[in-house]
């Protein structure tokens, strides 16, 4: 098969945002879900939350950070490229209802995967509180549409650059402690992030829900190499998530089993950069 | 009467380092001797334990009489999947079981000259086939494994318009994620595959069933439905340790290294674990094709660890012989008890308990009872789970009405219908896991009947 890119953009540094024709795809997406894509024949297959997608115009928004040989391939993509594999949408939708107030967190990259879940949070009845962070002003994304999307926007940067200073668990945790009723706590973004703000909510009994995004490869229940243990049970974030109880992930078997092929990682990199520059 | 002829194989020693084909196939001389060892009986058992029913006394008639061509179209007449069938089909627990010269110790060796036959015509280049007439009606089938393979074929050849659905971005489905290169070549897979399209197929990969569209609306959009989604989730044991890294389910290893090529890693970007020691736990053909490919990227010592014996292996005997020649290290009555962490939570070893054999269970096989006191840690960094997997979950969502089993399974009568009218499924998806060519054999009867259905609707 063969997925054209419509759009391509850096919209922060190493932070790029694709519109990737995919009609099929588009049409049956819900917020919360993901889909795997292939560059290439000799590519991996990654997994990448859904950003946004248009079911009249037939495709759907990812964005991803450069981090090993695949994101950066896929950086270096421009308009009318093509993707080999696009498949999707995958996992069970963000389960969206009317609860009242709730907040939804999104750190770094993961503001992406937050952004239509705000839309659908708001598009079901409720007052969607957003609070969105990342290490500086640059490396913050989508902040007129989570603006134009959110009934309350709340802005963090580890360095202070822009809004608060500090973490998007400490405004969260403000917002927590102002009294406001909150029915429900959406948190996506690194996984340290994520364990931080299961921790930063357990003592206030809110539902705190996370999107988990370990390795898979097929991402149709298949493989198993997605599980993920919750509440003491092996899961398969694949068909079972990627939205969990935060308060009942084991964090740190989520982040060990994520390293897990960093020596591999950064073997194929060095691979390919001789090859580029053995091109060259 | 003439010996057997023997299978010629890649060295056991070079083979263990390397994922090309092991059984090299008859030479053109071996064939005919072979086939002439047929004693053409009067009324041949050998059919009846095929379950796709190939004439097998009137392809080996023609083997006799060097027409290979001839051959070839008469297994084709009812088998869409011979290069196949010929490499990983259990024969001597089907149609050489029953050939009269096996109650004398040797069989035909129909299996290596099915494979023969096809080989021969894939070497000239297989000719397109003849399209049949359309019958104007439109099938869908879900999956690309052996059971839809064959039933699309089916229906094709019957004339109907065929759509396949597959999730993956490529079709075969264990063919070509689960059953290694050295046993398969999927070079194989893919011309068989392209014979199919040639039938009229249409295939659409990277396309999920149950997500993109459930089986409801394509029950809407299709005049039938062949469900042959296979075998999902792996199954694990449920002990301390399964989530450390370096402990993979057999279908995660045998993806990583057939579908994404992880053996030829870094030129493929798909990375896998390289093991020095490694224990695969399980006994069947999964756990043979698991420890075989993790010697081959370059393991110093794989153990296979099998709760009963030896008689009770569930892999075929061949493959079992071809494991043990390579150097797999057979640890039988053995099972883990635990998964020990050693460093950053990477796996350091497995604590095992012997087993006996106490009094048969339910599957008539002896069930195997731990012998107290006699726990032992083998040293390993890569542990494979090969104990099974449950029915994909997947095809289940939006499917209102489709019965499933307790274990999810979709249970079918004995002519392949669910519960559901106008869907027909077969397959891993129908019994857990089993083998290609039981799959095939329910493909063939659900495009039976689904030919018959559309024939009175």
């Amino acid at each position: 098969m063969s997925y054209t890119i419509l759009e391509k953009k850096q919209i922060a540094p190493q932070v790029h945002l694709m519109k990737v024709l995919a009609p099929d795809v588009a049409r049956a997406a819900k917020a919360g879900q993901f889909i795997i894509l292939r560059i290439d024949e000799t590519s991996e297959r990654i997994p990448l939350t859904i950003a946004d997608f248009d079911a009249d115009e037939g495709y759907v928004t990812i964005i991803f950070q450069e981090m090993g040989k695949t994101t950066k391939q896929l950086a270096k993509m421009t308009d009318r490229d093509v993707l080999l594999d696009f498949v999707g949408p995958l996992g069970k939708p963000a389960d969206v209802r009317k609860l009242g107030t709730v907040i939804l967190v999104g750190g770094g990259v993961g503001i992406a995967p937050v952004y239509p879940q705000v839309k659908a949070y708001r598009d079901a009845g409720n007052k969607v509180i957003s609070v969105i962070g990342a290490r500086n002003k640059d490396l913050l994304i989508l902040e007129d549409e989570m603006q134009a999307a959110s009934d309350e926007l709340h802005i963090a940067t580890d360095d202070g650059s822009r809004g608060h200073h500090g973490f998007v668990t400490d405004v969260a945790k403000k917002i927590l402690d102002s009294g406001e009723k909150i029915a429900r706590i959406v948190v996506i973004g690194p996984p340290i992030l994520m364990k931080v703000a299961a921790g930063m909510t357990a003592p206030y009994g809110v539902e705190t829900i996370v999107s988990l995004n370990p390795i898979m490869i097929d991402g149709t229940g298949m493989c198993g190499g997605c599980r993920v243990s919750v509440g003491g049970e092996t899961k398969f974030a694949c068909v079972d998530g990627p939205e969990f109880d935060a308060h009942k992930v084991d964090f740190n078997l989520l982040m060990s089993r994520l390293g897990l092929y960093r020596p591999e990682e950064a073997q194929c990199q060095e691979t390919h950069q001789c090859t580029c520059r053995s091109g060259n | 009467m003439a010996a057997r002829q023997a299978m010629p194989h890649q060295d056991p020693k070079e083979r263990a380092r390397n994922f090309d084909e092991v059984a090299l196939g008859y030479a053109e001389e071996q064939a005919i001797a072979e086939a002439s060892r047929c004693l053409e009986c009067r009324n041949p058992k050998c059919v009846q334990g095929c379950p796709v029913e190939v004439d097998i006394p009137g392809f080996i008639a023609q083997m006799k009489a060097g027409n290979f061509d001839g051959a070839i179209a008469t297994i084709k007449l009812t088998n869409s999947l011979p290069a196949v069938c010929g490499r990983v089909c259990p024969q001597e627990v089907q149609c050489e079981e029953l050939c009269v010269l096996a109650k004398k110790g040797e069989p035909v060796a129909i299996g290596r000259l099915e494979r023969f036959c096809a080989d021969h015509e894939r070497k000239k280049g297989v000719a397109a086939p003849l399209r049949t007439q359309s019958t104007g009606k439109r099938v869908a089938v879900v999956g690309a494994g052996p059971a839809s393979l064959t039933a699309a074929a089916d229906l094709a050849k019957e004339g109907h318009a065929v759509t396949m659905f597959e999730a993956l971005h490529d079709t075969g489905g264990v063919l070509t994620y689960g059953i290694p290169e050295f046993r398969l070549p999927k070079a194989i897979v893919k011309d068989e595959v392209e014979y199919i399209k040639q039938l009229g197929v249409d295939v659409k990969v990277d396309y999920i069933i149950g997500k993109i569209k459930t089986l409801d609306e394509l029950r809407n959009d299709f005049d039938a439905v062949f469900l042959g989604t296979g075998a999902g989730l792996p199954k694990f044991m449920g002990i301390e340790g399964e989530n450390l890294n370096g402990v993979y389910s057999a279908n995660e290893f045998l993806t990583r290294v057939n579908l994404m090529k992880a053996y030829r890693f870094p030129d493929y970007n798909t990375p896998i674990k390289r093991g020095k020691r490694v224990i695969v736990v399980g006994g069947g053909n999964v756990a043979m094709d698991a420890a075989r490919s993790a010697l081959r990227l370059g393991a110093e010592e794989v153990s296979i660890v099998y709760r009963r014996g030896e008689d009770e292996l569930p892999a075929r005997k061949e493959e079992v012989e071809n494991a043990k020649e390579e150097g797999i290290v057979f640890r039988l009555l053995t099972n883990p008890v635990r998964i020990l962490q050693g460093d950053n939570m990477t796996v350091k070893g497995v604590e095992c308990i012997r087993m006996e054999l106490g009094e048969p269970d339910e599957s008539g096989r002896r069930s195997p009872v731990p012998k107290a006191g006699s726990e032992h840690v083998i040293d390993a960094d890569i542990v494979i789970i090969a104990i099974g997997t449950s029915p994909n979950p997947m095809i289940l969502s939006g499917s209102d009405g489709l019965k499933v089993s307790p274990r999810g399974t979709i249970v079918v009568d004995e002519s392949a219908k669910t519960s559901i009218e106008n869907v027909c499924a077969g397959g891993d998806a129908v019994t857990g896991a089993a083998t290609v060519i039981s799959a095939m054999g329910a493909g063939k009867l659900a495009a039976q009947t689904i030919s018959e259905y559309l024939r009175n609707n």
